[in-house]
C-alpha cells in the first residue's frame, strides 16, 4: 500500500509545458497607476476605469482573510505582473489569424478551436494569459440571439449589458480577492441568453495561464433572461512552474424567471510538486442570482488542480420557488489545499437547494468543505439538503468539514448529512480477486464515490471528469 | 489440480491453521465443514492471496506456487472465490464491474475484450439461468442487495468469470431453500472435468444438492477426517464434538 501512495505523490502533471511567446506584460505591482494602465490598454470607456479604480481604493482598505483552513507564506501583492498578453494583440476576424504557438498550445490541451473539427457542438472561448483569443461558434449563436464573446469584446460591443449587471452579484465591496479582481481584471467571458431562448449548444471557457510571475484575473459574468436556459463549462490548465502563481477570478451568473443555468467546472490548474513546491493559488468568488421566480443555478466542479484552492459557488435564492444546487467533487493529493463549499441563502418563499460535496484527500492534502445555509425571514417553506462525504486515501491527510446554518424561518427544513470513509481493505481485495488490478480498483472505487457528482455533468466531460480522476489519483490506494 | 501441504498460517502470533493438508484433483468437488473458528475462512483468504497473514508450507495449483501471486494475478491463474460476505462497493455499477473484471481474466488468457453489447448477452443468459432480474446490471455493486442476491450475483461472476479452482466460502448460510437452490444448480452446471472446487460449509444441506466427492473435516487448524459424501450426514447426527476422530498415521 505505502509504494502506491510513494507513486502518488510522484505523479506527474499532464499539462506542464510551457509556450515559447512574445508576451506583452505590465511592468510588476499593483498601483493606480497599473489599473489605469491596464483599462487604458482595453481602450475601456470611462465609467469601467472609475469602477476599477473605486474597487482598487477599496481594496487598499482590506486585508487578506485569514478564518479558511489553509497555509501559506504570504502573498506578495507588489510581486507580480497583473497584466499579460501574448503580442501582438490582435483584433482578431478569423482563426488563421491566431498565432500559430496559442492554437498548438490548445491542441495540445484537446482543446481544437476549430469549428470545421468540432462535431460535438461545443462553443469554445478560450483565454490564453489575460487575453481571450478566439470564440468560436459565434454566428450560430448569434443566430439564436445568444451573446458569448469575451468581456472585452462585451464591453465595446454591450456596454449597457455589462453596466446593468456587472457587479451586481459579487460587487468589489464583497471580499478581498473579488475587490483585486475588480480593479485588475484582465479579460474573461460574458454571455447573454435573451428571453425565451434555450442556447443551442454547451459554452464553455478554457483558461490557460502561461506567462510567469503573472496573476490571472479574469471575470465571467452570464445572464439567462426569462425562460432561458445555458450549460457552461470552464476547463483550466498551467505550466508547471517553481514559484506560486496566483488566481483570482470572479464569476456572476444571473437568472431572471423561470430562466436557467448550469455552470460547470473542471479545474486543473498546476497543483505544484511532489514536495508542494509551484503551484496556482486559487482565490475565486463565483455567486449566482436566481432573481426571478421558479429560476434555477446549477453548480457542479470539479476540482483536482491548485496547490490552494479557495472557492465557494453560492446562489441567492431570491426569486420564490427557485431552485440552486452545488454539486462538487475536490481531490488534493500531495501538498494540496483546498478550502471549498458552498452558500444558499434563501430569500424567496419555497426556495429550495441541494448541496453534495465530495472530498478526496490522498498524501500530506488537507480538505475542507465549508458551507452555509442561511435561511432569510422571508423564505417561507424554503428546504434545504446537505450532504457531505470525504474519502481519505492513506494515513497522513485530513478531512474537514465546517457546515454553518442560519435558520431565521421556522417553515424551513433543513438536513445534513456527513460522512467520512476510507477505500476499504475489504473493497480492495474483492476487486483484485476478481482479477483488477491494484491501482484500477480504487480508481474505480473512487470514480464510484464521485458517481453522483458525474452524473451531474454534461456528457462528453462526464468522461473527461473520470479520465482526470485517474490521472489525479495514479497510484493513490487507501 | 490443487495441492497443499503441511500448511502453516497465523495472525499476531495466534495459529489458525496448523499443518493442514490437502488435495483436489481436477474435476472432483470437495466440501470442507468444521465448527466456527476452525480457519475456514483463513484457508479461503490464503487460497486467494489476502495479506495479512504469517504463512509456511506449500500451495501449489497445477504446479504452480501460488503463495508469492497477488490476488489479481491469483485471479487470472483461475482462483475464484466466492465471498461469505460480498462487499457492497457504493456508485460502481454491477455491469461495469462484471465486464471489468470478466476482461481483466480475458486479457491474461489471450482472449480479446468482449465489447459492452456482447457482455450483456451473455450476463443477461447466465442470469437467466440463476433467476435473477436484468435490473441487477444497472445497480451499483451489492449495494443494497439482500443476503441472498449477494450470493446469487456471487455465482453469477463465478459463471461468467470461469474458474478452474473455485473457492466457496460458505455461500449456503443465510439462504432460504428457494434460493440454496438456485445456488446449488449454479455450483452444480459449473462441474466440469477441469476444474476443481472447494466447498466451505457447516451445513448438510447443500451437499445434498451438491455432491461432493470428498468431504474434509477441519478443527483446530488441520484435517482431522476425510470422507466420502456419507461422512457429511455422519458429522449432522454426531456434531463435530462426539465425532469419533480417524486414526491418524
Amino acid at each position: 500500500m505505502s509504494n502506491m501512495i510513494d507513486q502518488l505523490v510522484e505523479r506527474e502533471y499532464a499539462f506542464g509545458f510551457h509556450s515559447d511567446l512574445d508576451t506583452e506584460v505590465a511592468p510588476k505591482g499593483l498601483s493606480e497607476d497599473v489599473v489605469r494602465l491596464i483599462s487604458a490598454k482595453k481602450n475601456e470607456p470611462e465609467w469601467l476605469l472609475e469602477w476599477r479604480l473605486g474597487a482598487f481604493r477599496h481594496f487598499l482598505t482590506l486585508e487578506e482573510p485569514t478564518w479558511p483552513n489553509l497555509q501559506h507564506p504570504p502573498i506578495d501583492y507588489q510581486d507580480m505582473h497583473y497584466w499579460a498578453a501574448p503580442k501582438p494583440k490582435p483584433q482578431l476576424s478569423s482563426l488563421d489569424e491566431v498565432d500559430p504557438e496559442v492554437r498548438a498550445t490548445f491542441d495540445k490541451l484537446g482543446i481544437s478551436l476549430d469549428e470545421q473539427k468540432r462535431l460535438s457542438g461545443v462553443a469554445v472561448d478560450a483565454i490564453f494569459d489575460s487575453v481571450s483569443v478566439v470564440t468560436t461558434f459565434k454566428e450560430t449563436l448569434a443566430e439564436a440571439g445568444v451573446i458569448f464573446c469575451s468581456f472585452s469584446e462585451a464591453v465595446r460591443e454591450h456596454p449597457d449589458l455589462v453596466r446593468k449587471y456587472l457587479g451586481s452579484v459579487v460587487g468589489y465591496r464583497d471580499n478581498f480577492f473579488a475587490a483585486l479582481n475588480s480593479a485588475v481584471f484582465s479579460d474573461g467571458s460574458f454571455c447573454f441568453i435573451p428571453a425565451g431562448v434555450q442556447c443551442p449548444m454547451e459554452l464553455s471557457t478554457y483558461f490557460r495561464i502561461n506567462a510567469a510571475q503573472t496573476g490571472q484575473f479574469e471575470r465571467t459574468l452570464i445572464v439567462a433572461e426569462e425562460g432561458a436556459s445555458v450549460s457552461y463549462l470552464e476547463g483550466c490548465t498551467a505550466p508547471m512552474r517553481d514559484e506560486n502563481q496566483l488566481h483570482a477570478a470572479v464569476v456572476e451568473l444571473i437568472a431572471l424567471d423561470d430562466a436557467s443555468i448550469k455552470y460547470s467546472t473542471v479545474q486543473n490548474w498546476y497543483p505544484g510538486d511532489a514536495d508542494g513546491k509551484g503551484g496556482i493559488y486559487n482565490f475565486v468568488t463565483k455567486r449566482g442570482r436566481c432573481a426571478g421566480a421558479r429560476s434555477k443555478i446549477s453548480w457542479t466542479q470539479i476540482e483536482t488542480g491548485s496547490a490552494i484552492t479557495w472557492k465557494y459557488p453560492s446562489v441567492i435564492l431570491q426569486g420564490d420557488d427557485s431552485v440552486g444546487e452545488f454539486y462538487s467533487v475536490a481531490v488534493t493529493t500531495n501538498h494540496q489545499q483546498a478550502d471549498t463549499g458552498t452558500k444558499m441563502i434563501h430569500i424567496g418563499r419555497n426556495t429550495r437547494s441541494t448541496i453534495l460535496s465530495k472530498g478526496i484527500s490522498a498524501g500530506q492534502a488537507q480538505n475542507t468543505y465549508r458551507g452555509l445555509v442561511k435561511i432569510l425571514r422571508s423564505a417561507t417553506g424554503a428546504r434545504n439538503h446537505t450532504r457531505c462525504d470525504s474519502l481519505l486515501i492513506g494515513p497522513t491527510c485530513g478531512a474537514h468539514t465546517f457546515p454553518y446554518v442560519e435558520v431565521k424561518n421556522d417553515t424551513a427544513q433543513v438536513e445534513h448529512e456527513a460522512s467520512t470513509s476510507k477505500i476499504s481493505e475489504d473493497q480492495l481485495f474483492y476487486c483484485r480477486q476478481r482479477g483488477l488490478s491494484e491501482e484500477d480498483a480504487s480508481t474505480m472505487i473512487v470514480n464510484g464515490f464521485c458517481r453522483e457528482v458525474f452524473d451531474e455533468l454534461p456528457m462528453e466531460y462526464a468522461v473527461e471528469a473520470q479520465a482526470l480522476m485517474r490521472v489525479s489519483l495514479e497510484g493513490a490506494v487507501g | 489440480m490443487l495441492h497443499i501441504a503441511n500448511l502453516h498460517v497465523s495472525v499476531a502470533d495466534q495459529t489458525i491453521l496448523d499443518g493442514l493438508d490437502l488435495d483436489v484433483p481436477s474435476g472432483e468437488v470437495h466440501a470442507i465443514m468444521g465448527p466456527n473458528g476452525s480457519g475456514k475462512t483463513t484457508l479461503s483468504n490464503v487460497l486467494s492471496g489476502r495479506d495479512g497473514y504469517h504463512i509456511t508450507g506449500t500451495v501449489t495449483f497445477d504446479g504452480v506456487d501460488l503463495l508469492p501471486l497477488t490476488p489479481e494475478d491469483r485471479a487470472s491463474a483461475g482462483v475464484f472465490l466466492a465471498f461469505q460476505h460480498p462487499v457492497e462497493i457504493p456508485g460502481v455499477g454491477n455491469m461495469y464491474f462484471l465486464r471489468t473484471a470478466v476482461n481483466s481474466v480475458r486479457a491474461h488468457r489471450g482472449l480479446p475484450e468482449l465489447g459492452a453489447g456482447e457482455f450483456l448477452g451473455v450476463a443477461k443468459e447466465h442470469m437467466a439461468r440463476l433467476a435473477m432480474d436484468p435490473a441487477f446490471l444497472s445497480r451499483s455493486v451489492n449495494a443494497g442487495f439482500s443476503g441472498g442476491e449477494k450470493k446469487r450475483n456471487e455465482i453469477l461472476q463465478m459463471s461468467l468469470l470461469e474458474p478452474r479452482l473455485a473457492i466457496l466460502d460458505e455461500t449456503d448460510s443465510g439462504l432460504d431453500i428457494d434460493a440454496l437452490r438456485v445456488v446449488a444448480q449454479g455450483i452444480e452446471r459449473l462441474r466440469s472435468p477441469d476444474r476443481s472446487m472447494l466447498i466451505i460449509t457447516h451445513h448438510t444441506q447443500l451437499l445434498d444438492d451438491v455432491r461432493p466427492d470428498r468431504v474434509h473435516v477441519l478443527q483446530g487448524g488441520r484435517i482431522v477426517r476425510s470422507g466420502g459424501p456419507e461422512l457429511a450426514h455422519e458429522l449432522e447426527a454426531a456434531g463435530y464434538e462426539n465425532l469419533p476422530s480417524e486414526v491418524s498415521v
